[in-house]
Formats: structure tokens, sequence, C-alpha cells
């Protein structure tokens, strides 16, 4: 038997480690093996803890505490109903029976510590394949026959770009990969580098072999210190047995690998700020012409592609183009994952064939929504994208399609939201954000998005005024023609769909000065009702800010000078005596 | 600038600069290290680091300042990263802000007076699951609620 525990981040926070360590101190003589995997997806089931029995997998286990490690050695121990407590339920198995996974293909299957278990699932015969037998301009071929395009949210051909800079004059070239994670609320980069690192680095190696590129380099966010840890360990193991490096099997072809960590840009994801941090220097973009095909890293000939999108390259390279390219609609090819988190019952990581609906991956895989609450939009792309209404939950996962309704496919963040979400608040969170990570070279950008976050700033303190959605609207327009890359043209997104979709939410706090979803501290205001309250003290009990005093068995009262608005009380009372107007 | 009356000690970033100051393109990897090696970057050392690589002062300020891993100033015991990610956005973060900020006196980026806690709101700790979620020094705390937030403050502060 073999105990295998899931240790990506999420897993580690909610408990992996501990779990580990608990099983591992009671392990002792039982003959059963422990090890690690990376993130399976299923974020609303951490720690999660799978039995193999060789390769059959007999039990999941979620939820798993520290205390459940006698349950876990109990059963490998023979005894067959230790573990029926936390078993996975059929209706949970779904969430990853109704998905398709190519990029995501390993992740939780294997460990990503040993290149053994990459190697055993046919890992780097792709490379294999590539290197013995097809010429660079075959593979580029593949890649365009499978209609790849890139997964970091513009959407753009990969053969296209791969072509370019195979094209490109010059010796010197390079190979980069944007692991730069920056959208707050997206994870599924994070998930694949630190679940199944060789998959990356396979597929950046058949992409350097094609733009015959020498160097390779992964730009990883800080953030993401065990992803950093385990790449670095990957390269390590690949370079021994000869993956990476000079001669790779004995092809002739040589290119090495590094790793350089982000300091923390948002700015950096766009391509042209990424070589520039890569360099040393702030990461503002360059003009473009010329592109990074012909003047990139070190104004030499480069490409850059997202880690997804290098994830699904040595599948198509052993199941062919045209299987990749099978899946799908008509202008958006393969599989996109997607990091679906919020408001909704099972949040994780969801893979699916492009061409299903919003609707399917919310409701029929996402379980819909948490505490009964009623769906309200979906925010897709971060701070680059916008909110989807309830009405467009039918809209087909397609760039095309997506795209039409003002947000973006995006890197695959989806963050659901419910009733109890203002939008307005929603886009003054965003344009926060923009504000702050705009890197200031465009006027129009740096002024705009702070005039902008202003206006929103005053319209959630209940002192908008009239005027103030058209003002909105014009500086979205002007930010967009004048910034000169991604982050400011698509800056004004977020508040441009949420007006488009739910104007009568601004309108009620600009004329009416209230909060439809009553969520904005300023406008709301806590009391609690003598006739309901019972004098329970649980609320006083739980206010971090002290601001409810009453006696035992007596009505109590909130000291508004001292609320922070924090909803606690509303919370835990169980008798709904707190009103929040 | 070079009138900071403390001094550090400059000899710890030396193997650093020995190793990555010939190399073009090094100055953040440069940045990261001294900032592990010290816990911020004190402005003696950047002086240092601009004398070693060739650059101006202002350069390497113009670096240190873009990135928002880089501190100026030192931190607390207990570095308080409070995730403002979008999941955790929409699962009330704010409201664990606000507890924050009643229970220690201090806004993004500031530290207690009695140096013990640092407040820093980051862009997505990547736990989307457990939102909405801090993490203080290393360790996540997930599921937060306002009251939980002052809970475990409350207990670090009597820990010293």
């Amino acid at each position: 038997m073999k105990i295998v525990v899931g240790e990506g981040s999420c897993g580690i926070a909610a408990g992996a480690a501990k779990v580990y360590s608990a099983i591992e101190a009671l392990l002792g003589s039982s003959e059963a093996m422990l090890t690690v995997t990376g993130c399976i997806g299923m974020c609303f089931l951490e720690p999660i803890v799978d039995i193999y029995d060789g390769d059959e997998l007999k039990k999941r286990l979620v939820k798993v505490q520290p205390d459940d490690a006698e349950k876990i050695i109990a059963y490998v121990n023979g005894d067959e109903k230790a573990v029926d407590g936390i078993e996975i339920s059929d209706d949970d198995k779904q969430f990853l029976e109704k998905q398709t996974r190519i990029a995501l293909r390993h992740c939780g299957l294997i460990n990503p510590e040993k290149i053994e278990e990459y190697t055993a699932q046919d890992g780097y015969k792709a490379l294999e394949k590539v290197l013995n037998t097809m010429t660079p301009e075959e593979v580029i071929e593949e890649i365009k026959v499978s209609g790849l395009a890139g997964r970091g949210g513009a959407g753009f051909p990969t053969w296209f770009k791969w072509n370019a800079a195979r094209q490109s004059q010059g010796e010197e070239k390079y190979l980069i990969c944007n692991a730069d994670e920056g959208d707050p609320g997206a994870f599924m980069d994070r998930a694949v580098i630190e679940s199944d690192p060789h998959n990356l680095i396979e597929g950046m190696l058949i992409g350097a072999y094609a733009i015959g590129a020498k160097e390779a380099v992964v730009y990883v966010r800080a953030e993401y210190p065990l992803a950093i840890e385990r790449l670095k360990e990957a390269i390590k193991q690949a370079e021994e047995k000869g993956f990476l490096g000079d001669n790779i099997m004995n092809s002739g072809f040589s290119c090495k690998m590094r790793i350089k960590a982000g300091a923390g840009a948002f700015v950096c994801g766009e391509e042209t700020a990424l070589i520039e941090s890569l360099q040393g220097e702030r990461g503002m973009p360059r003009l473009k012409p010329p592109f990074p095909a012909q003047s990139g890293y070190w104004y030499k000939p480069s490409n850059i592609n997202n880690v997804e999108t290098f994830a699904n390259v040595s599948w198509i390279i052993l199941n062919g183009g045209d299987a990749f390219a099978a899946m799908g609609t008509e202008g958006s090819k393969g599989t996109k994952v997607f990091a679906l988190t919020g408001k909704i019952q099972k949040g994780g990581l969801v893979e699916i064939p492009m061409g299903k609906t919003l609707r399917d991956v919310i409701f029929d895989i996402g379980g819909g929504i948490k505490n009964g609450k009623e769906f309200k939009a979906v925010q897709m792309g971060g701070p680059s994208g916008g909110c989807i209404p309830a009405e467009l939950l039918d809209t087909v996962i397609d760039y095309k399609a997506l795209g039409a309704t003002g947000a973006i496919m995006g890197s695959g963040g989806m963050v659901v939201m419910d009733e109890t979400t203002c939008m307005v608040s929603m886009a003054q969170f965003f344009l926060d954000f923009t504000a702050k990570e705009s890197c200031g070279k465009c006027i129009h950008c740096r002024i705009g998005t702070k005039r902008m976050l202003e206006i929103l700033n005053r319209i959630v303190k209940g002192e908008g005024k009239e005027g103030d959605i058209e003002l909105l609207e014009e500086l979205c327009y002007s930010i967009k023609d004048g910034a000169l890359c991604g982050l400011g043209q698509t800056a004004p997104n977020p508040v441009l769909t949420t007006i488009k979709y739910f104007r009568n939410e601004y309108e009620a706090h600009i004329k009416e000065k209230k909060c439809p979803a009553r969520s904005c501290p300023d406008l709301l205001s806590y009391s609690i009702d003598p006739d309901k309250c019972r004098g329970c003290t649980l609320c006083a009990k739980k206010c971090p800010a002290d601001a409810i005093s009453g006696e035992v068995k007596s009505a109590h009262s909130v000291d508004t000078s001292k609320c922070i608005k924090c909803g606690s009380c509303v919370s835990v009372c169980r008798f709904g005596a707190v009103n929040v107007d | 600038m070079n009138c900071s009356c403390k001094k550090s000690d400059l000899s710890l970033i030396k193997p650093v600069l020995d190793e990555y100051g010939d190399t073009p393109g090094s100055l953040i990897t440069i940045l990261q290290h001294a900032q592990d090696i010290y816990g911020y970057l004190p402005t003696d050392v950047l002086y240092c680091i601009a004398e070693r690589i060739g650059a101006s002062p202002a350069k390497v300020m113009g670096v240190a300042t873009f990135y928002s891993q880089f501190r100026l100033q030192p931190v607390g015991k207990y570095l308080i990263m409070l995730c403002q990610g979008t999941a955790c956005h929409v699962n009330g973060s704010q409201r664990i802000e606000a507890a924050i900020t009643q229970e220690l006196g201090i806004s993004d980026g500031e530290t207690t007076d009695d140096g013990l806690f640092t407040l820093k709101n980051v862009a997505c700790l990547g736990c989307c699951s457990l939102s909405p979620v801090m993490m203080i020094n290393g360790e996540t705390y997930g599921s937060l609620t306002p009251s939980k937030t002052v809970e475990i403050l409350r207990k670090l502060k009597e820990e010293g």
C-alpha cells in the first residue's frame, strides 16, 4: 500500500504537512509507503490523502486532520472500514470526473520531486520524438495544426510566435517562460509548477528546439517559494538524466535552463516589461515593434510563453495536433484551466474543453453558490477582465465569445460572486490594484487610473456626484487609447463591464446613498432590535472592537462610534436581532 | 542619504557581490539576497551595491522602490501578510483589515511601536479556497473572521 499526501501550497496551508507528520509518526513497522504529490485541484476538500494498492487508487480521503492518522494506519493494516467517515463522496468525485485534463494531467497523481514518476508516465518521450524524428519546422507545423493559443490571456497563436522567433536572424536566441502569475485570484500556473515541473521543462525544451534557443529562463513570482524549490530540484534532476544541458539525448541539441525570481510587480506579466525585469531593471514595457521575436532579452530574438501553454506542448507532440484541435470551438482549440474561487461551493482547479459554458463550470462542476445564496456575476481575467452577469451564464468558453461580453478569457481566474457582493466595490478593488501596479510610463494609465480610483472611492463612501458614471466612462476610453501596454489598455474593463451590467448599483450609491448588496461599510449602520435581542451576549463576545455592550438576558446595544462594521454580530446572532441599514 | 545614523555590516553583502557583481542584469537578485541578509534594504547597503555594480545610487533606488517585495524599513517580529486577492476581497478581507487595524493601531505598511507587528497587504497568497487568508511569518491562517483574527493576534502578543 502507498499513502500519498497532497502537498501543494494550498494543501499545506490547509494542514497537509501536519497530516503527513502525524502519519509518519505512526507508520512504524507498517509496510505501507508514505509519499507526497502535488495539487489535484480539489481545494475545497484539502487536505487530501490517497491510498493506493499498486497503481490502483483504493481510497481518496478528504478534509483529513492529523487525528485521522490512526484510522489511515488501521486501514493499510487491513481494517477495511477504518476510513469510512472521511472518504470522498460520490458527488464530490464528479468534480474531477467531469473534467478533461491535458495541462493538469499529472497533477496530484505523481510525486513532483521524483523524475522517475514523470518518465514512467511517458515523460520526456515527446522530447525524444522531437529530437530524433522532427525538424524544428515540423514541430512548429504540429503546434499550428493543434491551434494552441497563448494561455496567459491574450490568446495569440503559439506557432506564430515560435515561427517568428525561428525566422529571426541571429545565433543567440532565448526562450522564456512567463510564470509571473500576477492576477489576484488565479493559481493555475503555480499548481502546474508545484505538481508537474517536468512537464513544464519538457514543453520549454521542445519550444527551445523549435525556435533555436540554447538558453531558457523561467521567470517565477517570488511569492511562490514552493514552486521555485520544486522547479529547481526538477531542473537538477533533468540535468542529471541528460534531458537538459549539452547534447541532449545525443541529438546534438543543447539547452540550459535557469530560474529568475520576480520581485512583485503585476506589470511584469507584460512580455517586454518582463524582459526589462529579467535584465535587472524596473519592469517598464518597451515600445513594440520591434517585437521580442526580433529584439527581446538582451536585444536578441526571444520567445515568451505562459506556463499553461508549455504544459500542453508535450501532449500535443505525443498525441498529435489533430487530437488537440478536435476539442473546442472554431476559434479556440483544446482545453483551458480555470481557478474557480469566490462564493462557490466547490472551489479549485477546473480544466475543461473550450466550448463548454460558464454554467457548466460554475454550476455543474463547481456545485453553484455557497450558503444557498443567489449567483450574481463571475469575474474573469482579473484586473484586465470583467464581470459577466447571470443572464450571460450560457456564454461559451471561447476567446471571441467571452471577449464579446466585455470580459476576457484571461489567464484563468474565475471569481464567483453572489448577491452580497457589491459590484461598485469590485470595480474599486480592481482599480485600486491597477492604480498601484501602473508602472507610471504612460500618463493616461498613471494619472487616469488614479483619478478613476478617486471617483470610485467617493462613490462607495456615499459621496458620489451626478455625472460621475459618465466621467468614469470618458476616462476609461481615454486610458484604453492612451496606454502603451496591456495593463493600461485593459485596466478600465472591470469598470466598464460593471457599469454596463450593473449600472443600477452605481446609481443607488450615487443618488440614494445606498449599497444594494449591503456591503459598503460607509453606507451601512448596525443596530440591535431590543425586541428580538435575548441578551445572550454572544455578539458582545465576538465583537473585535468591543462596540457592543449590555447585561446578560437584557437587550444589547451597538456603540456606533466604536463599530468597525465587520458584520461579526450579524453572523453570530441566532435571533436575527442585528439590523443593517 | 549618506548620514543614516545606523551603520550596516557591509561585510555580510560582500559574498553576494562577489558572486553576482559582474553578471549583467543581476541587480534584482542582489537586492533579494540583501533583503534576506538584513531583513530590509538599508540605505548604506544600497550605496554599497551601486558602487560595486557601477550604477548610480538613483538607479538602484529606482529598482528597489519599483518592486513590492523590497522594503526600505525594518519590519516587526511578526510580519502579517494580509491577502487582498480577489477571492479574499469577495469573502471579506476588508473586514479582517479593519479588525487588525482596530486591534493593533496600524495600517498597511506600518509597524507597531513595540516593534512586534508589521501589517502588509499582499496581492494574492494563492490559497483562494481558504479565503480570507493571512500569513504570519510563513504560517497560513485561513477562513478568517474578524473575531478569529483578533484571537490569533492576542495570542501572539502574549507570546511576545
